[in-house]
């Protein structure tokens, strides 16, 4: 009796202040939530304002400048905005590509064959995964200038075949979802391990894959660092590395409005992937981190 | 019999599988890693220009004497951390708070979808452009400058851009939106995980809602708290692009907001050295390693001991 005359009174001081702990919570989440929306519309509305309304002042209205400024920076001599598109795409894309067949292949192998070794290369990769990979891209970029192999995006390429974290996220789901019967099934067939592979356990972790896939294809679309140090030839620059070398030069000197639709251009293909596949995507987040 | 020699045919496959894998890692990810330790002993840069090659000449321990000795990578390696904690500090805060929000039964959020996903968006925005927009936002003509002066919340001389700290105050807030949903949802995902049974426990036992914040969520969420912070940390120790374009290459007020790794690129790109550069890249590899090291056998304890309960095994077979 006593007890429940405790949890009534708990209740009822409990409850009062619910109201105003509800209020003040979507107060902060709204604050945090706007100030990302405001940052996104404002790029928006500057990227459709002529650079003389920017420098007079803020506007939440959109202008009508959208599609000059859109030419104008396409068009922008020595800058090659329309090349760093077409590089930073066809990088990202085949690196994504890369990735996650790769990975799979990878996992798929230390999952299922019982080889030697395997799990002493199943604890080196998770081992490598903590390595930061800029670190190790310096002793690449020096090796490349000294046998005078850059301006190429091969070697940008190539090394994605090699991602320890998508190894990770593939060899975690691949153990949930694989059904072994299936596998011995086919070999009844006759079908080779390598057919195996393609054409049944690849259709199987789709769901995996596409997520990897998308993650590598924006990582690879956001990449700075590796890159600007490996090229440096004007029309094979991507998207990062334009913008950054437009970051350096005096905001003064160059139209406004072109620059936010640059920045525009870099950010809103990876947004509009997230809002589609956003379900996904955050679900992908916690699928290799959190165990159990 | 036949049954036998047909699995072992098929474990070979395990080889080819993982054979690119490997190949590629080795040479371009090891290989590398292995000539930068060797060429940190070496005297090795190009001078007047980059057109005069200098070396590779053994000096030893000679690269770490001078990069300790000059004082700015110390200087620098200083002020990735400032900027790193500055932006983790609020973010695990925030994060957790959310996550205790969201998750709450209590509270009974509604839209919380909505607010995951534009919490999370930003995550996945090209950080050299989001840098851009700061630096158009916030320079000392920008929008939200003259904007916050013309209402009267700074001064008429307040600089974002000339100041030390609010330099890096911008450059932490930008690491921050870019992290914070992401680890909102990882400690989200760890706060579910937790047995419900445990919190009504403790609950009818009369702990009141701190202590079971305190006694039981928190020591559950630790791992999942470890790897967000070691994650960050290795992250952070990299951070690159949001300074660079933020401080437009400069490293900002009196350097204030140079990272290593703005450092080592211009010690790559503008001087050549090769061998500042790789001794640079050795110790911040060192630094990070250890950290990674420690959080790698705590994360994978179980993994570990299968690893050694096999080798245990074959060893008493073998006996």
């Amino acid at each position: 009796m006593n007890k429940s005359m405790i949890l009534k009174k708990m209740r009822f001081v409990d409850k009062l202040p619910l109201y105003f702990l509800r209020f003040f919570i979507y107060l902060i989440l709204g604050i945090f939530a706007g100030a990302i929306i405001f940052l996104f519309y404002t790029l928006f509305v500057n990227a459709s304002r002529a650079h003389i309304d920017i420098s007079k002042g803020f506007s939440l209205y959109p202008g009508t400048f959208f599609t000059r400024n859109f030419q104008k920076i396409i068009t922008q001599e020595n800058l090659f905005v329309l090349e760093g598109i077409r590089n930073s795409f066809f990088i990202a894309f085949i690196s994504g590509i890369l990735t996650t067949y790769f990975s799979a292949l990878t996992a798929y192998a230390i999952h299922l064959y019982q080889f030697k070794g395997r799990r002493f290369i199943h604890l080196a990769i998770l081992a490598v995964m903590m390595i930061p990979s800029q670190i190790a891209g310096i002793g690449l970029v020096t090796i490349l200038y000294s046998i005078g192999f850059v301006n190429n995006y091969w070697v940008i390429i190539i090394p994605a075949i090699a991602s320890p974290a998508t190894f990770f996220f593939m060899k975690q789901y691949i153990q949930s979802v694989l059904p072994y019967e299936i596998i011995e099934a086919a070999r009844v067939d006759g079908s080779s391990e390598f057919r195996t592979f393609n054409q049944i356990v690849l259709p199987i972790i789709k769901p995996a894959l596409s997520v990897q896939f998308i993650f590598s294809f924006v990582a690879s679309w956001n990449n700075l660092f590796i890159p600007s140090l490996i090229i440096q030839d004007g029309k094979k620059r991507t998207l990062p590395i334009i913008i950054a070398q437009l970051g350096v030069s005096d905001p003064k000197n160059f139209d406004q409005g072109a620059r936010f639709m640059l920045m525009f251009l870099a950010i809103i293909p990876t947004v509009i992937i997230y809002l589609i596949f956003s379900k996904f995507i955050i679900k992908g987040t916690t699928a290799g981190s959190v165990k159990g | 019999m036949s049954k036998k020699r047909k699995k072992i045919n098929y474990n070979k496959w395990g080889y080819y599988f993982v054979a690119p894998f490997i190949t590629v890692y080795v040479i371009f990810s090891l290989i590398p890693l292995l000539s930068t330790f060797y060429y940190s002993f070496f005297e090795y840069y190009y001078a007047q220009g980059g057109f005069i090659k200098v070396g590779p000449n053994f000096i030893g321990f000679e690269n770490y004497v001078t990069l300790f000795s000059q004082g700015i990578f110390m200087k620098y390696l200083g002020n990735t951390v400032i900027l790193w904690l500055m932006g983790f500090i609020p973010q695990v805060i925030v994060s957790l708070l959310m996550a205790l929000w969201f998750t709450s039964f209590r509270l009974k959020l509604k839209g919380t979808a909505f607010f995951k996903t534009i919490m999370y968006m930003p995550n996945l925005v090209m950080a050299a452009a989001f840098s851009m927009l700061f630096v158009q936002l916030f320079s000392n003509t920008g929008g939200l400058t003259t904007l916050l002066m013309d209402i009267g919340v700074i001064p008429e001389t307040f600089s974002f851009v000339d100041n030390v700290w609010p330099t890096r105050g911008l450059i932490a807030a930008m690491n921050f939106l870019m992290w914070f949903g992401n680890t909102t949802i990882l400690l989200m995902a760890g706060i579910m995980g937790i047995d419900d049974a445990l919190i009504e426990s403790a609950s009818v036992d009369g702990a009141n809602s701190r202590q079971v914040f305190t006694k039981i969520t928190l020591p559950l969420l630790k791992p999942i708290l470890l790897f967000v912070l070691i994650t960050s940390l290795v992250g952070g120790i990299q951070m690159f692009d949001i300074p660079f374009v933020f401080t437009r290459g400069t490293g900002g007020p009196q350097g204030s907001s140079q990272t290593v790794m703005m450092y080592i690129s211009g010690l790559l790109r503008t001087s050549k050295q090769y061998d500042m550069a790789g001794t640079a890249s050795v110790v911040l590899f060192i630094l990070t390693t250890i950290i990674s090291l420690i959080c790698f056998f705590i994360m994978n304890k179980d993994e570990i001991s299968e690893y050694r309960e096999e080798r245990r095994v074959k060893k008493e077979m073998k006996k």
